[in-house]
C-alpha cells in the first residue's frame, strides 16, 4: 500500500447533534484530517443506507454515519430507527461481502467537538490502512457493464 | 437552465488564513450551471449581502450558493438577503468551508481543494432546490405549566400579568412544593412560607390563571402554538365546587395515622386531609389507599358529616383536552432519602435524618412547632452532626454532579439548630463548601464564626448507635486524615437532589431530551438555558437542575418571558421543510403502496391514510397522507419507505444523491 494513499469518507451526520458538534471542533481549532466531508441531514432517521452503497460505488472509501446519543434525538427516535437500521444492514452487506470495517456508525453530540476530531482521525488512519476500496468499485462496474 | 451565483466568504481572516478564497472562487465559475462567482471579505456585512443581491439581480441568478461559517450561523441572514432580492429563500444553500474546513486544518492545497469540494456539492444540491413557501401557522395565547412550586407560580403569575391565558397542572393536592415545606430560606433567614405563600393566594385568585390539582399530564401532541394536551384530573371524591373548605370532614376520620408526606412523615394526617394549613386550594381530599370506605366499604363518616354533601365517593378520574401554545416544564426535583445511606444507617435510626425533615423540624408550622426535637424520644439534641454532599458528588452512588443547595442549607440548618438550641454544638462534615452566590459566602462564614459551627473537612464512613447516642466515625482531611468520632443525639444528612419520580416518561411524552440524571436538558447550555430542543417547551427552576430559590424564580421568569415572546405574535412562520407523499395521474395516483409503515414511525404522528375514490365514492386505493402542519420534518420516513414514495422538501432524494456524487467525483 502506498503511503501517499489519501481516502476520501464522507460522513452523514444529523443537524441537531453532529453537525453542531463539528462546528463546534471548529470553534475550538481542533485539527483533524481534512480527507472527511460532511453531508448534512436533518436527522440520522432521514439517512438511507443505499446513501452509504452510493457513496462506495462513486469512490467513498469510508463513510461515517452519526447522530444524537440514543435519548437526545431533535426529533425523540429517529436516531434509534438509524440504529435499527444500522443493525441490520451491518449484517445484510457483512453477508454479501461487504467490508464494514470501512463504515463508522457512531453518536457525536453537540457538546462533542473533541469527540468529533477523535472519530475522524481514528476513521482516516483506519481507512488509509485499509486502502482504497477498489474491489466495490470494480464489482459495481462489471455488474454495470454486464 | 440552473444559473447559481457563488459567494466565497473570507471572514475577515478565519476562511482566507487557510484557504485561497480567490481560487475557490474561480475553480466554482467553471463549474456547469454556475454564471457568477466571487470572493469577499465579509459576506454577511452589509456591502457583502448587497453583493449577493445585485448578483441576483443582475445576472437572474435560479440559485445562490454561499460558502462561508456554519449555515447553523448565518443560513436566516443569506435566505433573507436572497428574499429581499427577490429570489425564493429556499433557493440559497450555505457551504460550510469555515468551522468544517478552515479552521480544523492547516494552510495548504488540500485546505483549498476540500473548500471547493463542498462548495461544488452544495451548487449540484441547490440546482435541485425548489421554492418552498414558509408554513404559517395560528398561535393559541393559553400557557400550560407544569408544576406548581415556586418556578411554577413565578412563570404562572409572569405569563398571566403579561395578559394570556395560564393553565397550572400540579401533581399533588395543594401547589407550594418544596418551598412551603422549608422552614426559613438562606441567605436573609425569611420565613419561607411568608414570602410564598401570599404568592400562591395570588395564583389562586388571579382571574388569567386556572388551577389543576391533583392532576398530571396525560399525553401531549402537536407542536409550538399549537399543543394538543390531555391532562388527567385525578379523582379527589369531594367536590370541589360544593366543599367550602370548613375542614370538618378531617376531625372525624378514624384513619389517623398516615404519615404526612408534607411533614415527612414526622407527623401524621387523616384520609381525608389537606395537606397543610395554607394549602391552595384548601379543600381537603380522599387519599384512597388509605381510606377506610374504599378499603372495606365501610364508613362514610365524612360524607355524614359534611354540611354541604361535598364527599363524592363516585368520582372518577377526568381527561381535560387542553390547547396551548407554549408549555413551561417546572416539576421540581426530589430528594434522595429511601435507604440510599445504609452505612449512615437511614431508615434504621429513627434520629438520621434528612434535610427536608430538618426543615420541618425547625418550621414554626411544623410538628413541634418550631422546638429541634429529634423524633426518636422528644429529647432535644445536644450535639447534632450534618453530613453535607450525602450521595452528592459520588459517582460510586451515581450521583457525580453537585446537588448545590446542600451548602447553603446546611450552614443554615448548623445555624438555625444553634438559634434555637444555645447550648448545643452542630458539627458539619463537608467535602468543600460551596457558596457562591449574593452573600451566600458571608452567610455560610456567620454560621461558623458567630454561631459557632463546627466544620470538619472530610467524609464520615458510618454511624453506629450505642447507648442511646449515634456514633458518627469519619475523618478529618485537614488534619492528615484524623479520625473524628463524635457521639451525636441526631444526624442530618444534606441528601442529594434528583430529578423527579416520572420526569422520563414525562420528557418522553413531550418530546424533551433529558440528561443522564432524568434533569431535562436545555437547548444550549449557555444561550438558550430556558428552552428545549422542542420548541414551544420551556423549562423553569429544578426541573432542570439542582438550582436553589433565587435561581428557580429567575429562570421562570426567563421561561414566562420567553412564552410571552411567543404570544406576541398571532402566526408563527414555519420552515418548510416538510415530507410529502408523492401523487401522479390516475390510474396510478401514488406510487406508495399503503403498508402504513410510515404511519408507525412517525414520531409526531402526523401521517395519515388517505383514501382515493372514484366518481362514485368508492375506494380505489389507500395511500399514505403527510400533515404539513404536524411534520417536524425529520425523513425518517423517507429513509424507511419500501417504494420511495416520500421525499422530504430540502433533503429530497435528488439533492442528497447528487451531493454524494459532486462530493466524491471530482
Amino acid at each position: 500500500m502506498e503511503n501517499d494513499f489519501e481516502p476520501k469518507i464522507v460522513a452523514f451526520v444529523c443537524n441537531w447533534c453532529t453537525y453542531a458538534g463539528a462546528d463546534l471542533t471548529g470553534t475550538s481549532r481542533i485539527k483533524y484530517s481534512p480527507n472527511v466531508k460532511i453531508i448534512r441531514f436533518p436527522c440520522t432517521g432521514r439517512i438511507d443506507f443505499m446513501l452509504l452503497l452510493k457513496a462506495f460505488s462513486n469512490g467513498a472509501d469510508g463513510v461515517i454515519v452519526s447522530g444524537c446519543h440514543p435519548n437526545d434525538c431533535h426529533y425523540t427516535s429517529g436516531n434509534f430507527h438509524a440504529r435499527r437500521r444500522w443493525v441490520v444492514f451491518r449484517t445484510l452487506l457483512d453477508f454479501m461481502g461487504i467490508d464494514i470495517n470501512r463504515i463508522t456508525f457512531t453518536w457525536v453530540s453537540a457538546a462533542e467537538g473533541a469527540k468529533w476530531a477523535e472519530v475522524v482521525n481514528t476513521t482516516a488512519s483506519k481507512i488509509k490502512e485499509l486502502g482504497p476500496y477498489e474491489a466495490y468499485r470494480k464489482i459495481t462496474n462489471e455488474i454495470w457493464e454486464s | 437552465m440552473a444559473r447559481i451565483g457563488v459567494f466565497i466568504c473570507h471572514c475577515g481572516e478565519n476562511i482566507s488564513a487557510t484557504v485561497d478564497c480567490a481560487k475557490v472562487s474561480e475553480l466554482a465559475a467553471g463549474l456547469p450551471g454556475v454564471v457568477y462567482s466571487t470572493d469577499y471579505k465579509y459576506m454577511c456585512s452589509d456591502p457583502g449581502q448587497s453583493k449577493i443581491k445585485e448578483a441576483i439581480r443582475e445576472h437572474n441568478l435560479t440559485g445562490v450558493v454561499v460558502s462561508a461559517c456554519s449555515p447553523r450561523m448565518h443560513e436566516p441572514t443569506f435566505r433573507k438577503a436572497c428574499a429581499e432580492a427577490g429570489l425564493n429563500p429556499y433557493l440559497c444553500e450555505m457551504a460550510n468551508i469555515r468551522e468544517h474546513c478552515s479552521w480544523v486544518h492547516e494552510k495548504g492545497d488540500a485546505t483549498t481543494q476540500k473548500a471547493f469540494d463542498l462548495t461544488r456539492t452544495l451548487v449540484e444540491k441547490v440546482k435541485n432546490n425548489h421554492p418552498l413557501e414558509s408554513i404559517k401557522v395560528p398561535v393559541n395565547k393559553t400557557a400550560i405549566v407544569i408544576g406548581g412550586g415556586v418556578a411554577g407560580i413565578q412563570a404562572s403569575l409572569d405569563i398571566a400579568n403579561g395578559g394570556h391565558q395560564v393553565i397550572l397542572v400540579e401533581k399533588q393536592p395543594s401547589i407550594g412544593g418544596h418551598m412551603s415545606q422549608l422552614s426559613e430560606t438562606f441567605p436573609t433567614l425569611d420565613c419561607s412560607q411568608c414570602i410564598l405563600t401570599p404568592r400562591m393566594v395570588e395564583v389562586a385568585q388571579h382571574p388569567n390563571i386556572t388551577l389543576y390539582t391533583c392532576s398530571e399530564i396525560e399525553s401531549m401532541d402537536g407542536f409550538i402554538g399549537n399543543f394538543n394536551v390531555k391532562i388527567r384530573k385525578k379523582a379527589k371524591s369531594v367536590n370541589e365546587k360544593l366543599c367550602t373548605g370548613c375542614g370538618l370532614c378531617t376531625t372525624k376520620c378514624p384513619t389517623k395515622n398516615i404519615p404526612s408526606e408534607f411533614e415527612q412523615g414526622l407527623a401524621n394526617r387523616t384520609a381525608i386531609y389537606v395537606p397543610f394549613p395554607q394549602a391552595v386550594p384548601n379543600k381537603p381530599v380522599i387519599d384512597r389507599a388509605n381510606c377506610r370506605y374504599f378499603l372495606t366499604g365501610k364508613c362514610k363518616v365524612c360524607q355524614k358529616l359534611c354540611p354541604t354533601g361535598a364527599i363524592d365517593f363516585e368520582q372518577e378520574d377526568e381527561i381535560i383536552d387542553v390547547k396551548a401554545g407554549a408549555i413551561v416544564l417546572a416539576t421540581g426535583f426530589e430528594i434522595k432519602n429511601t435507604d440510599f445511606f445504609p452505612e449512615y444507617g437511614y431508615g434504621k435510626y429513627k434520629d438520621v435524618i434528612n434535610g427536608l425533615q430538618f426543615e420541618r423540624l425547625a418550621s414554626a408550622s411544623g410538628p413541634t412547632q418550631g422546638a429541634i426535637r429529634r423524633p426518636s424520644d422528644g429529647k432535644t439534641p445536644e450535639k447534632v452532626v450534618f453530613i453535607a454532599c450525602a450521595g452528592s458528588r459520588d459517582p460510586a452512588k451515581g450521583i457525580p454532579y453537585c446537588s448545590k443547595i446542600c451548602c447553603m442549607y446546611t450552614a443554615k440548618h448548623a445555624m438555625l439548630y444553634k438559634h434555637k438550641v444555645h447550648e448545643g454544638t452542630p458539627y458539619v462534615f463537608y467535602m468543600d463548601i460551596r457558596a457562591a452566590g449574593k452573600n451566600y459566602d458571608e452567610f455560610t462564614r456567620r454560621a461558623i464564626e458567630e454561631d459557632g459551627a463546627k466544620y470538619i473537612r472530610g467524609r464520615v464512613s458510618n454511624i453506629y448507635e450505642k447507648d442511646g447516642k449515634l456514633i458518627v466515625r469519619g475523618a478529618d482531611t485537614l488534619l492528615g486524615g484524623k479520625p473524628v468520632e463524635i457521639d451525636a443525639d441526631m444526624v442530618v444528612l444534606a441528601t442529594a437532589a434528583v430529578s423527579c419520580d416520572g420526569s422520563e416518561s414525562l420528557a418522553q411524552k413531550l418530546h424533551v431530551s433529558y440528561d443522564p440524571y432524568k434533569f431535562f436538558a436545555e437547548a444550549h447550555p449557555k444561550l438558550k438555558p430556558v428552552e428545549t430542543n422542542t420548541a414551544g417547551i420551556y423549562l423553569a427552576g429544578a426541573c432542570q437542575a439542582p438550582k436553589d430559590i433565587p435561581e428557580s424564580v429567575a429562570a421562570a421568569s426567563g421561561a414566562a418571558a420567553k412564552v410571552i415572546c411567543l404570544f406576541s405574535n398571532d402566526e408563527l412562520t414555519r420552515e418548510p421543510i416538510v415530507a410529502k407523499v408523492n401523487r401522479m395521474p390516475p390510474p396510478i395516483f401514488s406510487t406508495c403502496m399503503g403498508c402504513e409503515m410510515c404511519i408507525s414511525i412517525c414520531p409526531y404522528q402526523a401521517i395519515d391514510k388517505e383514501n382515493i375514490t372514484n366518481r362514485n365514492g368508492e375506494v380505489i386505493k389507500t395511500i399514505a397522507k403527510i400533515n404539513p402542519g404536524l411534520c417536524q420534518g425529520c425523513g425518517t420516513c423517507v429513509a424507511f419507505c419500501k417504494s420511495k414514495s416520500i421525499d422530504l422538501e430540502g433533503y429530497s432524494n435528488k439533492q442528497v444523491y447528487e451531493e454524494v456524487l459532486a462530493l466524491l467525483n471530482n
